[in-house]
């Protein structure tokens, strides 16, 4: 973050202004297309109804959670606990969810109760959410510990078949990812609340003024991130059919990273559902296709496996430097 | 101790400072779990104090950074702390006349990385959150990729150190105690401590009162990369050996012990000796439960509620001012 | 409708302080129903404070407000939406990261279920037309891709829209800074029209001839007061302008410039900066002032000055350090943890050191000095800086600035809000200051000011479109440079 120095407006002709936004939305499907380019050209048969099963087995997981970063996104703050509260969802649901289905609902109903009381600390209370959520992290894991001591656990029947089910021409997870991002897009983006809950993010005062509550929304928000949430743990339980406290906690990183490929902003308010499935997906492919690349120089001619991990970071990078460089490039 | 409470001259005094709370805490934690215990107060305090030591060692650098405003945390320390503890074991191979080397070692491949923390923040314009997620993404990788299948030991002469005591006080707590005192020299009486202090209240004031503030926020980056090498590196001379998961717990107590220790998260005021009082808190609380014969999970949620509630409190004191 | 002698809203006694700081006291104002009610007077004066009231956006302290024919102690958001109160704030309450449609459903609660966006993009898209005919902007555009001009536009258009209910009262302040003096018309003539149909309004501006020509009533603010009200057939431009200062003037005798204008010494400040107007030249001892309407490039100019001190700066060449005396107090001047000696001594840091480290001693001496010299009342020094009331606030950080040895001192605007004490107390210091040497650039947006300067440099839209000397300095000046350009336009 630099100072920003000049008060008054920007002086951008309006046309620049949204060729820019223009060019920065199209930028998530560009590197969809990029990273699925680069597995085509190294191994062709992984774009393909079973290679695309396989390689994104874990994406519908990473979406949801994304989507869940990206609703606490909305409101300028973040969640630090997204990955533990899916690995403590993960957990009750396949230690509980066949056995005692009630008393699953109604803690995975908790967790949303106590997302949407984090909102009310972190906007009453003025504190940062990047603590409070950090605290809650640690609240999530215990509680996954207690619950799951060591891995173990069952799936559902209906979860395990849902995430196991082949549709007619289109993989899965493809699938799923549309549906995702397309019923988001309609709820935040497309719906009349969902304009004023994005308001928040970019004019709290202009939201308030106009007679709307900026705490509901904040604590609406929450709750959406809690409910998306609970959908990744389930789906999660669904993909691997056992749970381990542990299993999701590189989920927080990986949806605040998919949340920003996909053109989501810290400050302001912009989100965008569909750019952040397809962060999510550009994420989990670019992990994916590590495998297929041939580098000559390196021992055994592969990127070895540990590099997972850096490849999404240093993706994540360069998404942002080719940000800078348009904005810079429209100056 | 109080001399060293890092209030601007002239600020009014409390009926008691802001700090000594999380001391009160601590003893009061202490006094009920070695009477629970029934014996070992002494063992605790000395165990207390060494853990103490790495605790306050990575929660410096993170309260610098977090004093420097709204946004700014540190995310790669766990990162740094496994890739350092890795690059030092590696470099002194078990040899006492390696550790100088490998300490330095170490503590260089801190400062790159917090180097590299700040280019990322100022190239690409991104909020020091992601900078040092993507940042941390990548330190892991080179972690993996450097120590793979590394199982050395630490040099006999680094675990003794570590071990050492003086005067029945650990070494390691006396050498975390006079980085402290250094620490709050450089905030209260450099020009450096001052503009990462007046950045953190008011960026744009500071910058038009004349302080160099990029040049604070790159200093202090680099100051938290380092000390979370330096961590590293003393952990796995503790502990017989460097794991890259052995900075995990770090992420959450730095920034715990910061809030918990009465510096203002909004920026702008920062308090060392409340660093040691929420770390030895946050220690005889994990030992409390610990007594008390609770598991791991139910310290974590505990744990996870103090820090909760710890900032809710204080956040109302903010709001009140 | 109603009937022509009603009124729409009326306030009595209406107090609200800022701390230490009293922006409105015992206000008594009544708006008729469809007459246009022209509020004037300088910055800080309190007539934004007063539409916060009226909006619901800031609670008074004390005071009754009449609306519908019911007393409030206050009005709230949501009354003020339900009884048809808008508003066009200074600064824009529009999301920037929402369409414009998108905006105007935020402020219409109604507006919702299926084809929600098709209705709020009709609903501004035909008041946009009615108001601004040929005016360019879609109803799907995003707000932050628009120019300050257009958001104007939208913000405007939106206070005009009904959904349901009535429209009562709208209040526009200074609904024109950022429109051409086409589209300023169309505003101004449209308004005239809607007052036709019961709607009330309160047009707050500057320009004088504007509030003269388009209100029927007109209220003169001063210092938190009405200082004179009633039909706009009483005023005139020059008496406006006189009640609004009433008898503030600074003693003129007390210029000396002719004594301190030496065109041989040495040049503190360059700028000619290509596509911004005229050279700029500042030399050593000279007061210099920044005119012009406010937001117009002058804080913009200033800045760039500041950066070109530290790091080369293309146009602009800076012989000397450079100090700054911040006029927004919160957002770029005041350090709000610490206290009054510290907020001194922080831009002197290099200065006060001992070897590596700062000694508390010389900080001292410095805080103690300055602190004596601006006259800051103050039991210590070491008291919060946040205790002090805003002009002891701004003393300091006059202190901050003079304290420092830099050559060239800027000012952006640092009297709002400042009582007339403390500004005499300043001004003193200044003209003693430039005596010795020193150079002051006075972005200023009161007239008064500019009669301290011994030359003023007249701003519009980010250029310099005029530079006047002794006594052309005069308000009649100053406006007639800065609308030279908008005519042209």
């Amino acid at each position: 973050m630099t100072i920003g120095l000049a008060r008054t407006g920007s002086g951008q002709a309006p046309g620049a202004a949204s060729r820019q936004r223009v060019l920065r939305g199209a930028l998530p499907a560009a590197s969809l297309l990029i990273v699925l380019a680069a597995i085509w050209y190294f191994n062709p048969r992984a774009i393909s109804y079973f290679g695309l099963n396989l390689m994104l087995n874990l994406a519908i997981p990473v979406a949801l959670a994304t989507i869940a970063q990206m609703c606490v996104m909305a409101t300028n703050e973040l969640d630090l606990s997204i990955g533990s509260f899916v690995g403590f969802v993960a957990c009750v649901t396949a230690t509980y969810m066949t056995s005692q289905p009630l008393l699953a609902l109604l803690m995975l109903a908790g967790g949303i109760l106590v997302y949407m009381l984090a909102a009310v600390v972190v906007h009453l209370r003025n504190v940062p959410s990047i603590v409070v959520t950090l605290g809650l992290s640690f609240f999530w894991a215990g509680l996954a510990v207690l619950i799951r001591p060591t891995p173990g656990g069952a799936a559902p029947a209906f979860l395990r078949d849902l995430m196991r089910w082949q549709p007619p021409f289109v993989p899965l997870p493809v699938l799923l990812a549309v549906l995702i991002g397309v019923g988001v897009h309609l709820l935040l983006m497309r719906s009349s609340y969902g304009a004023v809950l994005r308001g928040v993010g970019g004019n709290a005062r202009a939201v308030s003024r106009a007679g709307w509550s900026i705490l509901k929304a904040k604590v609406a928000m929450f709750a959406l991130a809690g409910v998306f949430g609970i959908l990744s743990g389930l789906t999660l339980v669904g993909v691997s059919s056992s749970a381990d406290a542990n299993m999701a906690t590189g989920y927080t990183l990986l949806s605040i990273a998919g949340a920003v490929i996909g053109g989501a902003e810290f400050i302001g308010g912009r989100i965008s559902p569909i750019g952040a499935v397809i962060g999510a997906l550009v994420l989990q492919l670019a992990a994916s296709a590590l495998n297929f690349f041939k580098v000559p120089f390196l021992p055994g001619g592969r990127i070895p496996q540990e590099w997972q991990v850096g490849a999404q970071g240093m993706f994540l990078i360069v998404i942002l430097a080719a940000r800078v460089l348009i904005s810079k490039a429209e100056k | 101790m109080s001399d060293l409470a890092l209030r601007p001259p002239g600020w009014k005094m409390p009926n008691l400072p802001v700090w000594s709370w999380s001391f009160l805490a601590a003893l009061l934690v202490w006094v009920l779990s070695f009477t629970i215990a029934g014996q070992g107060a002494g063992g605790m305090l000395v165990a207390a104090l060494s853990f103490s030591a790495f605790t306050v060692m990575v929660g410096l650098g993170q309260m610098f950074v977090i004093t420097l405003g709204p946004g700014n945390v540190d995310l790669s320390i766990p990162a740094t702390i496994g890739l350092a503890s890795a690059v030092a074991m590696k470099v002194m191979g078990g040899q006492d006349g390696m550790i100088a080397v490998g300490l330095l070692a170490a503590l260089g491949c801190g400062l790159l990385i917090g180097g590299f923390n700040y280019l990322l923040i100022r190239l690409l314009r991104i909020p020091p959150i992601v900078a040092t997620l993507s940042a941390s993404l990548i330190i892991q990788s080179v972690g993996i990729s450097y120590g793979r299948g590394l199982q050395i030991k630490p040099p006999p002469a680094l675990t003794d150190a570590t071990f050492a005591r003086l005067l029945g006080v650990p070494v390691l707590a006396i050498a975390a105690i006079v980085l402290s005192v250094i620490a709050a020299i450089l905030l209260q009486r450099t020009i450096y401590g001052r503009t990462v202090l007046a950045a953190g209240q008011n960026m744009r004031a500071a910058h038009f009162a004349g302080l160099s503030v990029e040049r604070a926020r790159l200093l202090t980056y680099i100051l938290s990369g380092g000390l979370a090498a330096l961590c590293g590196a003393l952990l796995a001379g503790f502990s017989g050996g460097s794991s890259l998961s052995m900075g995990r717990e770090y992420l959450l107590s730095s920034i715990a012990v910061v809030v918990l220790g009465g510096t203002s998260v909004a920026g702008g005021r920062a308090n060392v000796p409340g660093l040691w009082g929420g770390a030895l808190f946050l220690f005889m609380v994990s030992t409390l439960l610990n007594t008390a014969g609770f598991g791991s999970g139910l310290r974590d949620v505990f744990t996870g509620l103090i820090i909760v509630a710890g900032i809710a409190i204080t956040g109302t004191r903010q709001a009140l001012r | 409708m109603a009937s022509p002698q009603g009124t729409a809203v009326s306030l009595s006694g209406v107090s609200r302080s800022f701390g230490a700081v009293r922006a409105l006291s015992g206000v008594d104002l009544a708006i008729p129903e469809g007459q246009c009610l022209g509020l004037v007077g300088h910055n800080g004066a309190g007539k934004s404070t007063l539409m916060h009231v009226l909006a619901g956006t800031l609670r008074p302290d004390t005071g009754q407000i009449a609306l519908a024919g019911e007393q409030h102690d206050r009005i709230t958001v949501n009354l003020a939406q339900r009884l048809g109160i808008r508003c066009v704030f200074q600064e824009l309450s529009l999301c920037p990261n929402l369409t414009v449609a998108e905006n105007t459903r935020i402020l219409h609660p109604s507006i919702r279920g299926f084809g929600w966006r098709r209705k709020a993009g009709r609903l501004i898209a035909a008041m946009l037309d009615r108001i601004f005919p040929g005016h360019d902007i879609s109803p799907d555009a995003v707000v932050a891709d628009l120019s300050i001009g257009r958001r104007q536009m939208v913000e405007i258009a939106r206070a005009f829209t009904v959904s349901q209910g009535a429209l009562r009262l709208v209040i526009l302040d200074e609904p024109t800074s950022s429109l051409d003096a086409t589209t300023a018309r169309q505003l101004l003539d449209f308004m005239r029209g809607a007052l036709k149909s019961g709607v009330s309004c309160v047009l707050i501006s500057h320009m004088m001839g504007e509030i003269l020509n388009y209100s029927d009533l007109i209220a003169v603010m001063k210092n938190g007061q009405l200082v004179a009200s009633g039909p706009v057939g009483q005023f005139s431009s020059e008496s406006l302008v006189e009640l609004m200062s009433g008898g503030e003037h600074p003693d003129r005798t007390a210029r000396q410039r002719a004594a301190r204008v030496r065109a041989e010494t040495a040049i503190s400040v360059r700028a000619e900066e290509p596509g911004r107007g005229l050279p700029f030249i500042a030399r050593q001892g000279e007061v210099i002032g920044l005119a012009g309407l406010s937001g117009h490039g002058q804080t913009d100019f200033l800045v760039r000055v500041f950066e070109a001190a530290r790091a080369r700066h293309p146009g602009l060449s800076v012989s000397g350090d450079v100090s700054f005396v911040a006029g927004d107090r919160q957002a770029d001047g005041v350090f709000p943890l610490w206290s009054i000696a510290d907020n001194i001594g922080v831009a002197s840091l290099p200065a006060l050191r001992n070897g590596l480290l700062l000694s508390p001693g010389k900080e001292k001496d410095l805080s103690d000095r300055w602190g004596r010299t601006m006259g800051i009342k103050a039991p210590s020094l070491k008291d919060e800086i946040l205790s002090l009331s805003g002009g002891n606030q701004q003393k300091a950080l006059f202190a901050r600035a003079l304290s420092t040895r830099s050559a060239v001192v800027l000012m952006d605007d640092p009297m709002r809000g400042v009582d007339i004490n403390t500004k005499l107390d300043v001004y003193d210091i200044i003209a003693q200051e430039a005596a010795g040497g020193r150079t002051f650039l006075w972005y200023t947006t009161e007239f008064e000011e500019l009669e301290y300067c011994d030359r003023v440099y007249v701003f519009q839209n980010g250029r310099i479109v005029g530079e006047l000397e002794g006594e052309q300095i005069t308000e009649a000046g100053v406006i007639g440079s800065s609308f030279k350009d908008k005519e042209a336009a």
